[in-house]
């Protein structure tokens, strides 16, 4: 299986490569990718010397512009598939299906892969991509189960690629709201979630209550940590009852499940992460270069030494399992 | 302008779902119904009876009864059962890509659910054979206006009443509320009969969760706003079943589009009604989705 990697900054890219990555993906500094945060992503000069320096290593770039184009802007979205292009992107990640029909009409040469963000579930609907677009790989949303995943594989005529590590969306990628419900701004048009822009954090008493967008989605108590107030990790009253209702702080982990993807026919894994920093990033990519190359040598796979590189210190392996729906 | 009843999205008992399509098919000045589970295949069969009927009942009434797929399909059984509705000769309404694989080169109709952002995505729906599309329903103003004025051959309908869908997941936030897996989650989707109430911890009114789905709290209405849905080339708007008095809100609607009743006046008729929650129509005025510009 391939390790693609995540890459927010030029530094970042060559942290990840030296680390042991097959692929890289990064985007462009704008809303066109989903990981649109200040100080982020690269200039069409950055990823330009980003591929030149992943390939003199033997590894790939992918390009995400992976948000939904603006109604009326879509010149932006044009000229970033373009770019990348020029940039010699072994592939990009797209969603939109407007962009794929322009992209694969315009570049056929391309390799295009499907980003989670377009949501594509089943056999058929991933077919659909790869006969009308020419989709090469699909990233696969985190609502299957190794399982499903094994049927799908085994009914479809192009790659798939899994999230293997990091932040774990609950809700079916590209199809939540919830952030621009509460500031406007989302995933699908502006490339953010729970942006920064929005949080206030406020000294209440003697607890911290954390918001987005004015509403409130979580309080701490003194001396307790303050996470980030990701939306959909919030704590919410039902019934009068306080409760993590979607999920608690946590990470995807599937080191430990490497196998069974394996064995399902998953091409590649995913890191998730471009917003982090180099030193999350070289331990995370080393920890899945081992366990890969043990696996693929039939070594027993190391233990997972990533718990402190997790949110809140809790790991899970999510949709994977069928009892987490 | 044209008035559309989306699905009911919530697990109403099979009695009240099939007499609340009784009353619409006698009073409610719509003219398209659309039928049909989007949101949890576990709810279909108990419906699989009354389906016939309703249907048969709405069509002697005049209206256009159009089938309504599901939203995230992931089994083999549901993935067939999406299939099926291509074969049933009815129009079909997609809610993700598995439906538009099922329907594309016949006629269809595009939910709220399928992402259309731009003039590209619309086109490349209507060379499919899309003949309406609803837009997302976190489009602003100026969106509307430009894919308006880029359509050609669908309809465009915005979603004008009800809690806004947010987000769909594999996991059931209902059960996991009441301390029990998807799997074995006792039906306890029925008791919420317009979604379960979630408030913040300061008791501010946010969400409403629906089995997999999760909506707005806050009770979309565009009233004041149908001039310029109009001007903009919308010819559809989309009210989305809840608990209220369904009759008076889709007369209240078409009173509105019919020139009976300033447009500015319908969130008043609408707020005398008993109402699941607070008014909101953030969205459209490009601000967050849960904020009320008057």
């Amino acid at each position: 299986m391939e390790l693609v990697c995540p890459a927010g900054t030029p530094s970042a890219l060559r942290t990840v490569v030296d680390a042991g990555a097959d692929a890289v993906y990064c985007g462009f500094r704008d809303e066109t990718n989903a990981r649109n945060f200040p100080g982020l992503n690269f200039t069409a000069q950055e990823l330009a010397q980003g591929v030149a320096y992943a390939h003199d290593r033997g590894t790939k770039v992918l390009v995400a512009i992976n948000t939904f184009a603006r109604a009326g802007g879509t010149e932006l979205w044009h000229r970033a598939v373009a770019q990348a292009v020029e940039s010699g992107a072994d592939a990009v990640i797209l969603a939109d299906l407007g962009l794929l029909e322009w992209a694969s009409r315009t570049y056929p040469a391309q390799r295009l892969h499907l980003s989670v963000q377009a949501a594509a579930s089943t056999p058929s609907a991933i077919r659909f991509y790869a006969e009308r677009y020419g989709v090469k790989r699909v990233v696969l949303p985190r609502v299957l189960t190794v399982e499903e995943i094994a049927a799908i594989v085994s009914a479809i005529p192009c790659e798939t690629e899994v999230f293997a590590f990091g932040g774990l969306c609950v809700m079916t990628e590209g199809r939540c709201l919830l952030s621009s419900y509460a500031t406007g701004e989302s995933p699908n048009m502006n490339g953010v979630c729970s942006p920064a822009a929005h949080v206030d954090y406020r000294q209440e008493g003697t607890t911290l209550a954390a918001r987005l967008g004015g509403f409130t989605i979580d309080r701490y108590p003194a001396g307790q940590p303050a996470a980030y107030p990701t939306l959909c990790k919030g704590t919410f009253k039902v019934d009068g009852k306080a409760a993590h209702i979607f999920e608690e702080p946590t990470s995807l982990n599937a080191l430990a499940i490497l196998p069974q993807l394996k064995a399902a026919g998953v091409s590649a894994l995913k890191i998730e992460g471009r917003q982090r920093g180099k030193a999350y990033l070289a331990a995370v990519v080393r920890q899945f270069r081992t366990a890969l190359d043990a696996l693929d040598a039939g070594r027993a796979m190391p233990a997972s030494a990533l718990v402190a590189l997790t949110e809140g210190g809790r790991e899970t392996t999510g949709s994977y399992k069928k009892t987490w729906r | 302008m044209k008035l559309t009843l989306g699905p009911v999205l919530f697990n109403w008992p099979t009695p009240m779902w099939a007499d609340f399509y009784a009353r619409i098919a006698d009073e409610a000045p719509v003219d398209r119904v659309v039928i049909g589970e989007v949101v949890c295949s576990k709810r279909s069969p108990f419906r699989t009876n009354a389906v016939v009927d309703v249907i048969e009942r709405l069509e002697r009434a005049g209206k256009e009864v159009v089938l309504a797929a599901l939203a995230l399909p992931t089994l083999k059984r549901e993935v067939a059962e999406v299939a099926d509705l291509v074969g049933s000769g009815r129009l079909v309404e997609i809610n993700d890509m598995t439906a538009l694989a099922a329907v594309a080169g016949s006629p269809y109709i595009v939910g709220p659910l399928v992402n259309v952002y731009n003039e590209e995505a619309l086109a490349e729906l209507e060379s499919l054979g899309a003949t309406t599309i609803t837009l997302p329903p976190e489009l602003p103003q100026a969106s509307i206006e430009i894919l308006g004025a880029g359509r050609s051959t669908a309809d465009l309908e915005v979603f004008a009443f009800g809690r806004v869908p947010l987000a769909i997941s594999a996991r059931c936030y209902h059960a996991r509320a009441h301390g029990l897996a998807k799997d074995g989650c006792k039906y306890v989707c029925e008791h919420d009969l317009d979604g379960l109430h979630v408030e913040t911890l300061d008791g501010q009114s946010f969400l409403a969760v629906n089995g997999v789905q999760t909506l707005a709290s806050g009770l979309t209405v565009l009233g004041q706003e149908i001039p310029e849905l109009e001007t903009a080339g919308v010819l559809r708007l989309r009210l989305s079943p809840h608990t209220c008095d369904m009759v008076a809100v889709t007369n209240a609607y078409r009173d509105a589009v019919d020139g009976r009743l300033p447009p500015a006046e319908l969130v008043a008729r609408i707020e005398a009604l008993e109402l699941p929650a607070a008014i909101v129509n953030g969205y459209f005025h490009a601000g967050p989705g849960a904020a009320f510009v008057g």
